[in-house]
């Protein structure tokens, strides 16, 4: 990388409460990315955010703001701000003083806090609230409040914390959109914590997929999407069968008793491997004209699309399909060269990817349902 | 629910009732008459007589009430601060002087205060000269911040605890150094704790009798002494007693309702939810 990164974390090791959160953690952010750190509740991505913006002391290892050491500096010092998950607004101020904090400590003349204020109020149109206490605000208004008491600070980089947690779904879209068109307006780097995977993929320049205190996996939504690199990211970024099988030969792999044509290779001849089938991807034919057959388990309506169940040799997996199915059938499924991705084991291997649980639960819903 | 819970309140309002309403109507009642039962509004008028023991009191409480703020505030925010196991340690030390009798600690500072007292022979024993304080104002004050200074301490302490440590990161996030946290977002909302601490020292310290009987000697008669001696001692009259309570308690009431402006925002949050 031939540009500054704004942020670089440097072998960082923090434990908090004699847990130990993050080991040997390094990552660096580039300038005016919206980067998304994603992973389930645990996997340390709060406490990253928190060690950038000063709230949390690693035990070892460096912070760097655009190449400078800040591990020691205070939170109050940085040129960081953040947007916290209950958005912790002055409960004793009004909106225009707690928009108008940060610039009254940086002790900037009244009448540019005043124009400051003003104008970015009028941008999230909460110009007529101007004046209303916090608590006599929605939800999505105090979410705004809280986003534009950071922005109004113009710092370089906004940290979110989880910021869109509390809100109904339509809102959160809404939400989404509009933090992603400020993130472009402005140019500032954005650092996003989520464990909602549709909302990392569909805001983020990049996504960085952590758990248990490691990074599994950095890259573009898309990449991510389409080449997980190990069973965890497979299984945590969308719905993933994911079933062994043994690498033949490049672009030649072996699973559910079958050989398939693929694309990826440079694996070792017999190689032993996770492949990773999205449910999206496979087509549903007769029995006869498939590759390989099983019996349909269950049957979802989901709304866009049906999630199928089907059990073929006691590997349970999941398909999703607009057509709808009968419980009971049997079908045959066609995967495409360009379906499979194949991944090399990891510690993660056999924790995901079988919907077998999955589907028994679902069944006896299904029976409920149908009595 | 509903119905039941409000069987609930029951005890409370007849306890209510009993205890304090008939109370102050007997007061009003007694207050407004002579030995005749005829009313007449002499008794109030004969409490300006007085005045310069109002005053008295007023400003001995207020000295008092400042002092127990100054001492308290910094404490209740010290425990506040500490780790959660010695925070109800230092709980139990602030109350530990409440589980004594009132009378006894008052009487404590007597045998310290004295002439002859333990202050004085300290002082003696390192050739300082000895200090005349028993009998005076600053032995009243002295014995009020005592007695009053964990009622100070407790509902700051409390309200400061449940400050939502993250309105403190977030002002940090904004800037915000120690001293600016602390004007700008400690304090602020631990106003209501400010307030209730003020209320609570004060009522306390304005109609205190056996302190000032105590420790000020005859000299520094407060107003609880004189409701006292209308109904004890030898100048027996309720009816001059209870006109005296009567404006106390009005007194009391104006300077609740002067705090209460401090906290105005606190109240209307009340009101709008």
């Amino acid at each position: 990388m031939r540009e500054t990164p704004i942020i670089s974390l440097r072998n960082v090791a923090i434990s908090l409460g004699g847990q130990r959160i993050l080991e040997n953690f390094n990552l660096d952010i580039k300038d005016g990315e919206f980067v998304t750190f994603l992973g389930p509740s645990g996997c340390g991505k709060t406490t990253t955010l928190r060690i950038i913006a000063g709230f949390e002391r690693p035990d070892s290892g460096e912070v760097l703001f655009k190449g400078r050491n800040i591990t020691k500096l205070p939170a109050h010092k940085r040129e960081i701000n953040t947007i916290f998950q209950n958005y912790a607004l002055f409960p004793h101020l009004n909106v225009y003083e707690n928009v108008a904090f940060g610039l009254r400590i940086a002790k900037y003349k009244e009448e540019i806090v005043e124009r400051e204020v003003n104008h970015i109020l009028s941008l999230v149109s909460l110009s007529d609230f101007a004046l209303r206490r916090i608590d006599s605000l929605s939800g999505g208004q105090q979410q705004r409040v809280a986003i534009v008491r950071a922005l109004v600070n113009r710092p370089k980089v906004l940290l979110l914390d989880e910021p869109l947690g509390a809100l109904d779904l339509k809102l959160r879209k809404d939400m989404q959109a509009e933090l992603k068109n400020i993130q472009k307006q402005t140019g500032i780097t954005f650092i996003f914590v989520t464990h909602d995977q549709e909302e990392a993929l569909s805001m983020s320049d990049t996504v960085v997929v952590m758990d248990g205190g490691k990074i599994q996996q950095i890259g573009t939504p898309l990449d991510i999407y389409n080449e997980p690199r190990n069973a965890f990211v497979a299984d945590f970024i969308g719905e993933s069968n994911i079933i062994d099988g043994i690498m033949i030969e490049d672009c030649l792999v072996e699973f559910a008793g079958e050989k398939f044509r693929c694309i990826d290779s440079g694996f070792a001849r017999n190689e032993a491997v996770d492949v990773v089938i999205r449910p999206e991807d496979i087509k549903l034919t007769s029995k006869e004209n498939g590759r390989i057959s099983g019996m349909v388990t269950s049957v979802t309506f989901k709304g866009v699309h049906y999630e199928i169940i089907v059990d073929v040799n006691n590997f349970k997996w999941m398909i999703q399909s607009t057509q709808v199915q009968t419980p009971g059938e049997e079908i045959g499924l066609i995967l495409e060269p360009d379906d499979i991705h194949i991944m090399k084991k990891s510690e993660h291997s056999g924790e995901y990817g079988d919907y077998s649980a999955f589907s028994d639960e679902m069944y006896e819903i299904y029976e409920e349902n149908n009595k | 629910m509903k119905s039941k819970s409000k069987w609930i309140t029951v005890p409370f309002a007849v306890w209510v009732i009993i205890f304090t309403v008939v109370p102050l109507v007997l007061i009003l009642f007694f207050a407004f008459t002579n030995e005749d039962k005829i009313f007449t509004i002499n008794n109030i008028t004969h409490v300006g007589k007085y005045s310069s023991v109002f005053v008295n009191s007023l400003l001995l409480s207020a000295v008092a009430t400042a002092i127990c703020l100054i001492l308290g505030y910094p404490f209740a925010y010290l425990i506040s601060k500490m780790p959660e196991k010695v925070q109800s340690i230092a709980v139990i030390l602030v109350m530990l002087p409440m589980l004594m009798n009132f009378l006894l600690r008052t009487y404590a500072w007597m045998t310290i205060l004295e002439n002859n007292g333990i202050l004085n022979s300290v002082l003696k024993f390192f050739h300082l000269p000895a200090l005349n304080l028993i009998n005076t104002k600053k032995a009243v004050v002295l014995g009020m911040v005592y007695n009053f200074l964990p009622y100070m301490i407790l509902p700051i302490y409390s309200v400061l605890m449940k400050i939502d440590k993250r309105l403190i990161e977030a002002a940090k996030d904004l800037g915000a150094g120690k001293m600016k946290v602390f004007s700008k977002v400690i304090f602020p909302l631990s106003k209501p704790g400010v307030v209730s601490g003020v209320t609570m020292v004060f009522v306390p310290s304005v109609s205190t009798f056996v302190i000032s009987k105590m420790l000020g000697g005859g000299a520094n008669i407060l107003i609880g002494d004189l409701i006292e001696m209308q109904f004890l001692g030898n100048s027996y009259n309720p009816h001059l007693g209870s006109a005296i309570s009567l404006i106390l308690i009005l007194l009391v009431l104006i300077c609740i309702g002067i705090l209460n402006q401090y906290d105005s925002s606190l109240n209307s949050k009340n009101k709008s939810q």
